[in-house]
C-alpha cells in the first residue's frame, strides 16, 4: 500500500452505475459487465464497486470494510475498535486467487456499534460519532484503512483492472439493490488499494470521474468544518461536500446539486424571481462548495443515488431506464451491453442531476 | 537660516532644438519650475523645484524635455544614502516631520513577485473566456452558517450583500484628499462598472449622492461628514481603524485644502485643519468596536453590511478574529505598501507588514476559528495589477481594493507630493486651477478601461487554471507556488515551493 | 426664420469651448500653427515659419476657453467683405477666407460679433481665422486638447454651447 503523500491525484476513469427503484435486488455480474467493456478507460490501477442491500441481516450496523498491510495494523484498529465500539461481527472478506491480484492486504469486515457509554459522553449522534472514528483510523493508523462504514453497504476496491476485483471479491455472492463501478486511470499516484474508487463515509459513496480544478478550493472549505483530506483525490473531496451539505447543513438535495453544479449566472438572470433569488443565495453562501472543472460523479446513498455533471459538461455521462431498473455510465455501450433496448436513453446537460430514489423514500 | 544645503532631485534637460517656446509646460507647472527668459529669449528651469511628476513632459508638444536622477553623488556609503542625508538636512533646518504621500516604495520583498500560478494542462482542460461564459461575481458580505428556509422554500436568512460584478473595489479616497473630480470620476466609473469605491473620510459631497448604490461610506476617527443620511446614502459602511500607510496615526487634512465645498461635506469650518486622531475614541477595545458597528446597523435597519478596515499590523489575524466576531461582515486588511495623501515618511516605510503574508495569515485564522465563511476578506494597499489580485484571491481574499492603480490611471505620475496640495495632474488637490485639469469623463473612461481590462486578464488567467468561476479560486492555494522564499515564507503563505 | 436658423446650426458640426475643462495651456494654438504651416512639421512650423495661430484663447483668473471662428449662419464678416474674399460655403457651412481676393481692410474684424478674426501677424497685410482645418477630418486643436476641453459634433436640439 504505498501512496505519495501530499500531492495531489489525478486521474481519469470510467464510471457505471445499476439501480433498482423497488429495491430489488441482483447479483453483481451485471455491473461488472458494463465496467467491464469500458477497459481503455482504466489502467488497471484501480478498480472498485460500492454495493447497496447486501447485509440485511446486519442492517442496524456499520458495516465496515478495511484494509490491513500488517497483522500489527489490524491488531491495533481491533484494539481501537474494542473500546469504541460493540463488534457484532468480524470475519475476512471471502476472496478469490487471481493471477491479476499481485499482493493483496489483509481484507476484514466488521459490524459494529458505538459503545453507549462512550457515545453518551461525546455529546454526538451515532453518524458523528462513528465518521469521526473512521477519520482517526485514516489519519492516524499506519496500514489501516477503512474502505467504507456504512449500514447494509459496502466497498470492494483494488488496484487492478475493475472486472478483476469484483471476481476477486466474488461479487456475484452478493445481492443488492444499487451497484456503482469505478475503473481508475492514474496520471501521477502509484495505485495503492486504499486510493482506488469508490470513495465512501457512512453509507455515502462516490465514483467520479475528472478533475476538479478548484480542489485548493473546496479542501480549505471543508477543512474549517474539520473534514480531514487527507488522500489527496477529488472523489474524497465531493463525498466529503454531500457530508457536509446533507447530513450537517440539512440542505435539500436539489439545491445541494445546484452548489455544487452551481447555474451561470446568465441562466440565473433567466429563471422566475423565486428560483432565481434561491440560487444567488445559494451561489453567495456556499461558493466554496462549487466543483470546477470536468467531472461526472455517481453518488451512492441508502435510498438510491444522484448522477451529476459538471456545469459546462466536460465529462460524458449517459442515462437510459428500462422498468424499474436506471442504469448510469460514462458511456453508452456500457448501458447497451447489459441493458441492449432500454425503453429511454439520454444525456443529462451539465449540471442537471439525476436523481434515482427508492419507491416510498427519499432523502 | 542663511544656508540651505537643498539640492535637486531631479535635472531637467531641454533640448533647444526642439522646444518651440510655447510655454505650456510654463502654464502647467504649480511648481514653478520653469520659466520663459526675456534675455535670452528661451525657456528656462529651476530644477530645485521639480517633482517630476512628468506633467510637462507629457504636454510638450515638440518632446523637448527629458528628466533625470540629479547627478549629484555623495561620497559612497551604504549605510548613509543620499535620501537619509537628505533627510537630515531638511529636518535640521525645518524641525519637522519628514512628510511624504502614497505608498512605501523602499527596496523590501514583494511576495506578490515571488508567487506563480498554475495552468491546466492534458487532465483537466482549460477554458477560453472568449468562447466560454467566465464568472467573476463576487458577494460580500455576512454568510449564513445554515440557510433556513419559509413555507415557500425561499431562503429567508440572508444578511445583505454587495454584488460586484469583479473582484475590484476602488479603495477609500477621501474628497478633501483628492479632488471633487478625481471622487467624481470613481464614483461614476464604479458606477457603471457595477463595482464600488469608497468614500474614504471626507463625507459623501452631494453631487455623489446619485452614485450611493455603488458606494461604501466611511466611518472614521474624526467622524467627517456622518450623518444618518450619510450613513445611509451607500451600500455598505466602512469602520477605518487604520490605514495600510500608517498604522497607528490619524490623518491630518491642511486647512488650507479645506474650501467651501469640502468644509461642507465635512461639516467643518472653512480653512480649519481636519484631524482625524489616532484612535476612535469611542474604541478602546473590542467590545467598543462591537458598539460600534451595532450602533451604525441600527441607524441603517440592518440593511447594510459593515466592513471594518485595518491595517496589517504584526497581530493581524488574531485582531481580524477579533473584528469577525465581533460582528463585521467585511473585514478590509490594508497592507504597509498601502497608499495616503499625506504620512510621516518614518511611518510610512516602517510600520506594518505586508499584505501578502497578512491575508495568508488572516485566512488561516478565520478558517481555524470556522469564521471564513461567515466573513468576507478584502485586501488593498498595493495590487499593481491582475496577476496580484488573481494571487490575492488565490491566498483567500473575497476581493480587493485599488487606490494608487485607480490614481495611476487617473494621471497620477507617483511623484508622492499629494500633501502639497499642489498635484499637477488634478488629483491630490484643491486648487481650482488644478482640480480641472482632471475632467471627470476622461477619468472616468480610464478608470473604465483599467477595470475591463484587469478583469479581462483575470478571466483568462482562470480559464488557463480551468476554473470558470471566481468563487473556485478563493482560498485555492494549489493553484499558487512560491520562487525564492524560504521555508518559513513558504509556510505562513500556505504554498509549496516550486517543483514541489 | 429664427426656427430654420437653429435648425441649420444644429446641423453643422462646429467647435464647441468648454471652459470648464480648459486649462488655458494653449496647446491648440500649438497645434493650429503646426496645421497650417506649410511643413506640416511642429518645430519646424514655430521655427521656420511664421504663422498666426486661429484659435484665441480668452482667460480671467482661472477660467479660460478657446475661441475660434463660430462660421455663422448669417456670416456678417462675408457680408461686410468688400472684395469678396470671405464668402460661406453653402455645402459645407464653413466661412473661408481667399487669401488672394483678400486686401486687408479690416473690415471683417471690424463685423465679427465674437472677435474671432485677427490681422495675420506676418506677410502681406491680410487677415486670419480658423478653417475648420477643413482638409484634416477633425480641427487640430480639438484632437490634441488634453483634456476634452474642445469638442467638435453638431449640437443635440437639447445641448447648451457657445453660439
Amino acid at each position: 500500500m504505498s501512496r505519495r503523500v501530499g500531492e495531489k491525484d489525478i486521474s481519469g476513469c470510467a464510471i457505471s452505475g445499476i439501480f433498482n427503484r423497488k429495491g430489488l435486488r441482483f447479483s453483481g455480474e451485471a455491473i461488472i459487465k458494463s465496467i467491464a467493456l469500458m477497459r481503455e478507460r482504466s489502467n488497471g490501477l484501480g478498480g472498485g464497486f460500492a454495493a447497496y442491500g447486501i447485509y440485511p441481516q446486519h442492517s442496524d450496523a456499520y458495516a465496515c470494510h478495511i484494509f490491513y498491510d500488517h497483522l500489527k495494523a489490524r491488531e491495533d484498529v481491533e484494539h481501537f475498535f474494542n473500546k469504541h465500539f460493540c463488534i457484532t461481527l468480524a470475519e475476512e472478506i471471502p476472496t478469490r486467487k487471481l493471477k491479476a491480484i499481485g499482493r493483496p492486504p489483509l481484507i476484514w469486515r466488521y459490524f459494529i456499534q458505538a459503545d453507549r457509554q462512550r457515545l453518551e459522553r461525546s455529546n454526538l449522534t451515532e453518524d458523528e460519532y462513528v465518521v469521526q472514528c473512521v477519520m482517526r483510523i485514516n489519519a492516524q493508523y499506519k496500514g489501516a484503512f477503512i474502505a467504507s462504514c456504512g449500514k447494509n453497504m459496502g466497498v470492494f476496491k483494488g488496484v487492478a483492472y475493475p472486472e478483476e476485483i469484483g471476481e476477486f471479491f466474488r461479487l456475484e455472492d452478493y445481492q443488492a439493490y444499487l451497484w456503482t463501478a469505478h475503473g481508475r486511470f492514474p496520471t501521477n499516484t502509484p495505485g495503492w488499494w486504499g486510493g482506488a474508487h469508490p470513495f465512501t463515509l457512512l453509507d455515502w459513496s462516490i465514483v467520479h470521474n475528472g478533475e476538479i480544478s478548484s480542489y485548493g478550493a473546496n479542501k480549505r472549505f471543508l477543512e474549517m468544518y474539520g473534514y480531514q483530506c487527507s488522500l489527496m483525490t477529488d472523489t474524497e473531496v465531493i463525498t466529503y461536500l454531500f457530508d457536509l451539505l446533507v447530513r450537517k447543513k440539512k440542505l435539500p438535495m436539489n439545491l445541494v446539486v445546484k452548489a455544487l453544479a452551481a447555474p451561470l449566472w446568465s441562466e440565473i438572470e433567466q429563471m422566475e424571481e423565486k428560483e432565481a433569488g434561491q440560487f444567488k443565495a445559494i451561489r453567495a453562501i456556499y461558493g466554496s462548495a462549487l466543483l470546477n472543472g470536468p467531472f461526472s460523479i455517481i453518488l451512492g446513498h441508502r435510498n438510491g443515488f444522484l448522477a451529476l455533471n459538471d456545469r459546462i459538461k466536460l465529462r460524458p455521462l449517459v442515462v437510459a431506464e428500462e422498468q424499474d431498473v436506471i442504469y448510469v455510465a460514462s458511456e453508452e455501450s456500457a448501458i447497451r451491453e447489459v441493458c441492449p433496448q432500454p425503453a429511454r436513453l439520454y444525456f443529462p446537460r451539465g449540471g442537471e442531476a439525476v436523481i434515482g430514489e427508492l419507491e416510498g423514500r427519499s432523502q | 537660516m542663511s544656508l540651505t544645503m537643498k539640492s535637486p532631485e531631479f535635472l531637467i534637460d531641454r533640448d533647444d532644438d526642439r522646444c518651440i517656446n510655447c510655454q505650456v509646460c510654463e502654464r502647467q507647472c504649480a511648481n514653478e519650475v520653469h520659466y520663459y527668459d526675456h534675455d535670452l529669449s528661451k525657456m528656462s528651469a529651476v530644477d530645485l523645484n521639480c517633482v517630476n511628476c512628468h506633467r510637462c513632459v507629457t504636454l510638450c508638444p515638440s518632446k523637448a524635455l527629458r528628466i533625470s536622477k540629479y547627478p549629484l553623488e555623495y561620497k559612497e556609503n551604504y549605510n548613509w544614502s543620499a535620501e537619509m542625508i537628505n533627510n537630515i538636512f531638511k529636518q535640521a533646518e525645518t524641525g519637522g516631520v519628514l512628510l511624504t504621500g502614497m505608498g512605501n516604495p523602499s527596496r523590501k520583498k514583494i511576495y506578490w513577485d515571488h508567487l506563480l500560478l498554475n495552468a491546466s494542462q492534458v487532465t483537466n482542460p482549460s477554458i477560453d473566456p472568449l468562447r466560454e461564459p467566465m464568472e467573476l461575481k463576487t458577494f460580500l458580505g455576512r454568510k449564513p452558517e445554515r440557510v433556513e428556509f419559509n413555507g415557500e422554500g425561499n431562503i429567508v436568512n440572508l444578511p445583505p450583500q454587495l454584488e460586484l460584478g469583479t473582484p475590484i473595489m476602488f479603495s477609500a479616497m477621501s474628497f478633501g484628499s483628492i479632488s471633487l473630480n478625481a471622487s467624481k470620476s470613481l464614483a461614476r466609473a464604479a458606477s457603471e462598472l457595477n463595482m464600488m469605491y469608497n468614500t474614504g473620510e471626507g463625507g459623501l459631497h452631494q453631487d455623489l449622492y446619485q452614485y450611493g448604490e455603488n458606494t461604501i461610506v466611511q466611518v472614521a476617527s474624526g467622524r467627517f461628514g456622518v450623518h444618518k443620511e450619510y450613513l445611509n446614502a451607500g451600500t455598505a459602511i466602512e469602520i477605518k481603524i487604520g490605514q495600510g500607510a500608517k498604522p497607528g496615526i490619524g490623518g491630518h487634512l491642511p486647512g488650507e485644502k479645506v474650501g467651501e465645498e469640502v468644509s461642507r461635506t465635512r461639516m467643518i469650518p472653512q480653512g480649519t485643519d481636519a484631524l482625524s486622531p489616532a484612535p476612535h475614541h469611542d474604541i478602546y477595545s473590542i467590545e467598543d468596536l462591537r458598539q460600534l458597528i451595532y450602533a451604525l446597523k441600527e441607524a441603517t435597519v440592518y440593511a447594510k453590511p459593515v466592513s471594518v478596515k485595518i491595517s496589517a499590523v504584526h497581530n493581524v489575524a488574531a485582531i481580524a478574529s477579533g473584528i469577525a466576531s465581533a460582528g463585521a461582515d467585511i473585514i478590509a486588511v490594508d497592507g504597509y505598501r498601502g497608499g495616503t495623501g499625506a504620512a510621516p515618511t518614518m511611518i510610512r516605510d516602517n510600520v506594518g507588514i505586508p499584505i501578502e503574508l497578512a491575508l495568508a495569515a488572516v485566512d488561516d485564522r478565520l478558517r481555524e476559528e470556522g469564521l471564513r465563511n461567515q466573513v468576507s476578506l478584502v485586501v488593498g494597499g498595493s495590487i499593481r495589477n491582475s496577476a496580484d489580485i488573481v494571487k490575492a484571491i488565490a491566498l483567500g481574499a473575497d476581493a480587493v481594493y485599488i487606490g494608487s492603480a485607480a490614481l495611476i490611471a487617473m494621471g497620477c505620475h507617483l511623484c508622492q507630493k499629494c500633501y502639497t496640495g499642489k498635484c499637477n495632474w488634478g488629483i491630490a488637490t484643491q486648487r481650482a486651477d488644478l482640480v480641472k485639469r482632471l475632467n471627470p469623463e476622461i477619468g472616468v473612461e480610464r478608470l473604465k478601461n483599467l477595470v475591463k481590462g484587469w478583469s479581462h486578464e483575470i478571466k483568462e488567467m482562470l480559464g488557463g487554471m480551468g476554473i470558470n468561476a471566481i468563487e473556485s479560486l478563493r482560498g485555492n492555494r494549489l493553484m499558487l507556488r512560491g520562487i525564492d522564499l524560504n521555508p518559513n515564507e513558504l509556510e505562513i503563505l500556505g504554498i509549496k515551493h516550486a517543483g514541489e | 426664420m429664427q426656427e430654420s436658423r437653429r435648425e441649420e446650426t444644429l446641423r453643422m458640426k462646429r467647435i464647441y469651448a468648454l471652459e470648464e475643462h480648459c486649462l488655458g495651456c494653449k496647446l491648440c494654438e500649438v497645434y493650429c500653427v503646426a496645421s497650417h504651416s506649410v511643413s506640416k512639421d511642429l518645430v519646424k512650423a514655430h521655427k521656420t515659419e511664421e504663422i498666426t495661430p486661429r484659435v484665441i484663447i480668452e482667460s480671467s483668473g482661472d477660467t479660460s476657453f478657446a475661441l475660434q471662428c463660430r462660421h455663422c449662419d448669417d456670416a456678417p464678416c462675408a457680408r461686410a467683405c468688400i472684395t469678396g474674399a470671405m464668402q460661406k460655403d453653402p455645402v459645407t457651412g464653413i466661412v473661408s477666407c481667399d487669401s488672394e481676393r483678400c486686401v486687408g481692410c479690416w473690415t471683417c474684424i471690424m463685423a465679427c460679433p465674437y472677435g474671432a478674426i485677427r490681422r495675420d501677424k506676418y506677410g502681406r497685410s491680410i487677415i486670419s481665422k480658423c478653417d475648420l482645418c477643413a482638409e484634416e477630418g477633425e480641427p487640430s486643436c480639438v484632437s490634441h486638447c488634453p483634456n476634452n476641453a474642445l469638442i467638435y459634433k453638431e449640437l443635440e436640439a437639447n445641448e447648451r454651447g457657445v453660439e
